[in-house]
């Protein structure tokens, strides 16, 4: 098929179908975002919108939940963001360390053997246990016995915490080049000191960032909750006895009522919630930015 | 940076490559390349290069590493353009016509002027679907005539007997050797102009070596063949011409870039080179 | 030398032994505390279908297998009857799936094929955003601004299909409501698109770039390109993808609440009012009194808990499957 060299060839863009179909498809794919932006873009303005309407002072700090009947400016949600901000802070307390701790098992002493590859498995099929089964194991393991409180809450939150953080932390180490490891080695260290003192620090700051996200996902959950604190009007500093309320009960409960002072707090609720939910998730970001030395 | 690293490039001076270049008594010029530099960002990897391709002869591509041969290579199929910030500077034309003029299809390109990569890489499908891959994406829909196409390309690569009855098994359940044939079935079953072949047995033994030099010599009547090689043997076993490409440093700056040093006759080159980094490399004294 | 490895004194220094010997308290010490903390999640995974199984054993022992599957549930005549939760997770969770696949693949595409490296950032950001939005932020913007809008939305679909045979028993009927298996399935599927999303992209950046120039070479468009070498690479692994959206959304409790209608029905209309398994766990389990109700809805957790889990295990297995078959070959 050589064409005579005096024949000119014509190597512009083939009109026709197969243009168009790619074309076509670039489209499509680029409207699958769009798909997903609106909804997004949809909620998060809602969420402005409304929850600035109620966000005051008085709204963050005063203890007191108000009965669903009455209107915005009594009461506030600061029982639920008091609540919220420890009952998270404890179960991230509780499965950050421990998660590190499992990932550094798997990552540093597993090697090949069976038993981790096993529990590197189970936590990957651990992650999607729903919430609302943990907050039910919860409840069945410890409310039944020693009553609603909000470190039950912690507990149901750090179960959920647990195998993201082991799963994202095991990443970050796998990263930790082994001449790093082999030259701590050489000096003689344990491979306890090896791991806390070179290899840990090394994968620093991509388990922070990974530790983060991962607190930043419980501070929105519900289900687990519901089972665990049974959701007050007043607050509780007492993480350890006595019903607690968070954040994210307090909007599920207001959602479901009819009332527009309730719905209000709701909004309000709501936009307190994505706020803190977004600060940690800009912190992760910058954590990764800045002081993550070994990134994929 | 940028800007320092232009001005020190153009104190270095290339010398003239002695490109000899009587064109055959029948051929024409398929490739017609003058002055072309390419450029990765701001890295200038090759640096004014101009040789002419006759069709229907086995033109090689030899020298060091980092001498820039495949990028010269890619460039004639516009297969640099999937790499961000690569440039191309110069003009080449593909019979008569401007490749790198806007307007100009990489597609339409690419159909014409085909490539056989060094790792062989067959789609994960059957060997008939791999063969296939082309002439469907071009519009044929005709089972007869996929069956005609995909039996004469697999002729023409000396893979048809060996694979005939398994056409439908996976193509990735064959030998190295026997892929990298597939791939140029696959190739060829487009009906291209040109083939270009990256260092295409390089991954291969000495045997499997042999049946793709022999069926280049079969094809080399019907395609124009421009091959990249490492093996000065093999050069000398399948090409007419040869070009000797090799990196110049600037002593100051350390700049480096490819530089075409040497084009002509495969036989001149090898027993005959007019300059002396072409005797050195083809007498093993130097890469 | 910073630690003391204690050499034994009874074995003479220099011989292979004192190196190979003893381990320092410390480290022994750590080690089991990573063990331990590993061992975790298996002890965790174990407690939690025990403790579900104990607590919701009358349930299964009174009702027997006929009477979970039934689909009468009435409380107080103490009928705990499954079927109609079983079935609202199912509908709600294949709609979600057939909404997020194609939306999560494109994007998927979108970021390792089409977009420069560069301008991929922030549509990562986006979709990271999308996923770090509260379950119960959507359930609250789903049920106040969504469910009404799509009440219209349905009513004029539904009279739309009025007659025609299997339309009409989709998307038409009488009571469509904003609130139902339709809406649940569309939230839950804006939920589930990240995950999906991002497990295929990891996928999909698995294709070697040679199988990719190898179909440029031949002339083909990007479209071409991705069917040809990038498809056949990643379909088993996007399967799995799907598959670990599907369980998400079987499990995603709050939103799908919110907006499910709470109503326990078998139907066939979409826009019908329906439930779920962890709808009606959360919405009904504070007015539990009787052990027999609330050994009903443990049950119903415990059940939720084997079909994620299956379902998991499948995804995994599958991507794993496919996994090694691209690095094998």
């Amino acid at each position: 098929m050589a064409p005579l060299a005096s024949q000119t060839v014509d190597l512009r863009e083939p009109a026709g179908w197969r243009r168009t179909k790619n074309q076509i498809m670039t489209v499509l794919m680029w409207g699958a975002f769009v798909i997903v932006l609106i909804p997004l873009g949809f909620v998060i303005y809602t969420v402005i919108e409304k929850g600035a309407k109620a966000i005051s002072w008085q709204f963050l700090t005063n203890g007191t939940v108000p009965p669903n009947v009455m209107p915005l400016g009594f009461g506030g949600m600061g029982a639920a963001v008091i609540g919220t901000l420890e009952i998270t802070g404890f179960a991230a307390l509780i499965a950050i360390p421990l998660g590190v701790l499992g990932a550094v098992y798997i990552s540093e002493y597993g090697g090949r053997n069976w038993l981790a590859k096993l529990i590197a498995f189970m936590a990957d099929v651990m992650t999607g246990v729903p919430s609302i089964v943990m907050g039910l194991f919860i409840y069945t393991l410890w409310v039944l016995h020693f009553g609603y409180s909000g470190m039950a809450g912690s507990f149901a939150l750090a179960c959920l915490m647990l195998p993201v953080v082991i799963r994202s932390s095991y990443e970050m180490l796998r990263l930790v080049p082994n001449t790093l490891r082999e030259g701590s080695y050489a000096l003689g260290a344990t491979k306890a000191r090896v791991t806390v003192t070179v290899v840990l620090p090394a994968a620093l700051g991509g388990i922070v960032s990974g530790a983060l996200l991962a607190v930043a996902r419980a501070a929105g959950e519900t289900a687990p909750l519901l089972f665990c604190i049974l959701t007050v009007e007043s607050t509780n500093t007492n993480l350890f006895s006595g019903p607690n309320t968070a954040l994210s009960t307090q909007i599920f409960a207001n959602a479901q009522s009819p009332y527009v002072g309730a719905q209000a707090r709701a909004w309000g609720a709501a936009l307190t919630l994505i706020a803190i939910t977004f600060i940690l998730m800009i912190v992760a970001r910058i954590v990764t930015a800045r002081f993550t030395r070994y990134a994929r | 940076m940028e800007q320092q690293d232009q001005k020190i490039v153009a104190k270095l001076t290339v010398p003239e490559s002695s490109v000899r270049d009587e064109a055959p008594r029948s051929g024409n010029a398929v490739f017609d390349a003058k002055n072309v530099s390419i450029y990765y960002g701001s890295f200038r990897a090759v640096t004014d290069v101009s040789l002419n391709i006759y069709e229907n002869e086995i033109t090689a591509f030899i020298g060091p590493s980092g001498c820039g041969k495949t990028t010269v290579l890619r460039t004639l199929n516009r297969m640099n353009d999937l790499i961000p910030g690569a440039r191309v500077d110069g003009a080449v034309h593909y019979r008569g016509a401007s490749l790198y003029e806007s307007g100009v299809s990489p597609t339409a390109v690419r159909r014409r002027i085909g490539m056989v990569f060094q790792k062989p890489n067959p789609f994960p499908k059957s060997i008939y679907d791999n063969v296939a891959y082309g002439p469907r994406i071009n519009g044929e829909r005709s089972k007869r005539k996929l069956d005609d196409i995909v039996e004469r390309s697999l002729r023409q690569a000396a893979l048809w007997d060996e694979v005939k009855n398994r056409l439908g098994k996976s193509a990735l359940g064959m030998s190295g050797g026997q892929q990298q044939r597939l791939c140029i079935a696959r190739t060829l079953a487009v009906e291209p102009d040109v083939v270009l072949m990256d260092e295409p047995c390089s991954a291969l033994d000495p045997i499997a070596t042999g049946k793709i030099e022999d069926l280049m010599h079969e094809i080399k009547s019907r395609y124009t063949i421009v091959i990249v090689t490492h093996n000065m043997q093999q050069a000398t076993r399948v090409s007419d011409r040869t070009a000797f490409y090799s990196v110049l440093r600037d002593e100051k700056s350390d700049v480096r870039t490819g530089v075409l040093v040497e084009y002509d006759k495969t036989a001149n080159i090898f027993e005959n080179p007019q300059d002396s980094r072409t005797q050195a490399y083809v007498t093993g004294r130097m890469g | 030398m910073s630690t003391a490895t204690e050499a034994d004194p009874a074995i003479p220094a220099g011989s292979a032994g004192a190196l190979a010997h003893r381990r320092p308290l410390g480290d022994r010490g750590f080690q089991i505390m990573a063990l331990v903390a590993g061992l975790l999640v298996l002890i965790i995974l174990i407690l939690i279908a025990v403790t579900t199984a104990q607590q919701s054993t009358t349930w299964f022992t009174t009702a027997g297998f006929k009477g979970i599957f039934s689909t009468v549930w009435n409380p107080e005549a103490n009928q705990f009857g499954a079927m109609a939760f079983v079935y609202g997770t199912v509908i709600a969770s294949v709609i979600a799936i057939i909404i997020a696949f194609p939306v999560s693949i494109g994007i998927a595409l979108l970021l390792n094929e089409v977009v420069p490296r560069r301008w991929a950032r922030p549509i990562i950001y986006v979709i990271d955003l999308l996923a770090v939005v509260p379950s119960v932020v959507w359930g609250l913007w789903g049920i106040i601004v969504l469910v009404p809008k799509l009440q219209t939305l349905y009513t004029h679909i539904a009279s739309g299909v009025k007659g025609i045979p299997v339309l009409d028993s989709l998307f038409g009927g009488p009571d469509v409501s904003g609130a139902s298996f339709f809406t649940a399935g569309l939230i839950l599927a804006i939920m589930i698109t990240p995950i999906i999303t991002s497990l295929s992209r990891e996928v999909i950046a698995t294709v070697p770039a040679i199988d990719k120039e190898g179909a440029y070479a031949l002339g083909a468009t990007r479209w071409e390109m991705i069917r040809g070498a990038v498809w056949p690479h990643s379909q088993g692994g996007v399967v799995g993808a799907a598959l670990v959206g599907l369980g998400r959304a079987m499990g995603e409790t709050i939103a799908a609440a919110l907006v499910i209608g709470a109503s326990a029905e078998v139907t066939p209309h979409l826009f019908y009012t329906g439930y779920a398994i962890p709808a009606v766990i959360a919405l009904q389990f504070g007015e539990a009194s009787g052990g027999e109700f609330r050994a009903a809805l443990i049950g119903l957790g415990l059940l939720l808990f084997v079909i994620t889990i299956i379902v998991n295990l499948v995804a995994r297995w599958i991507v794993e499957r496919s996994a090694r078959r691209a690095r094998g070959a």
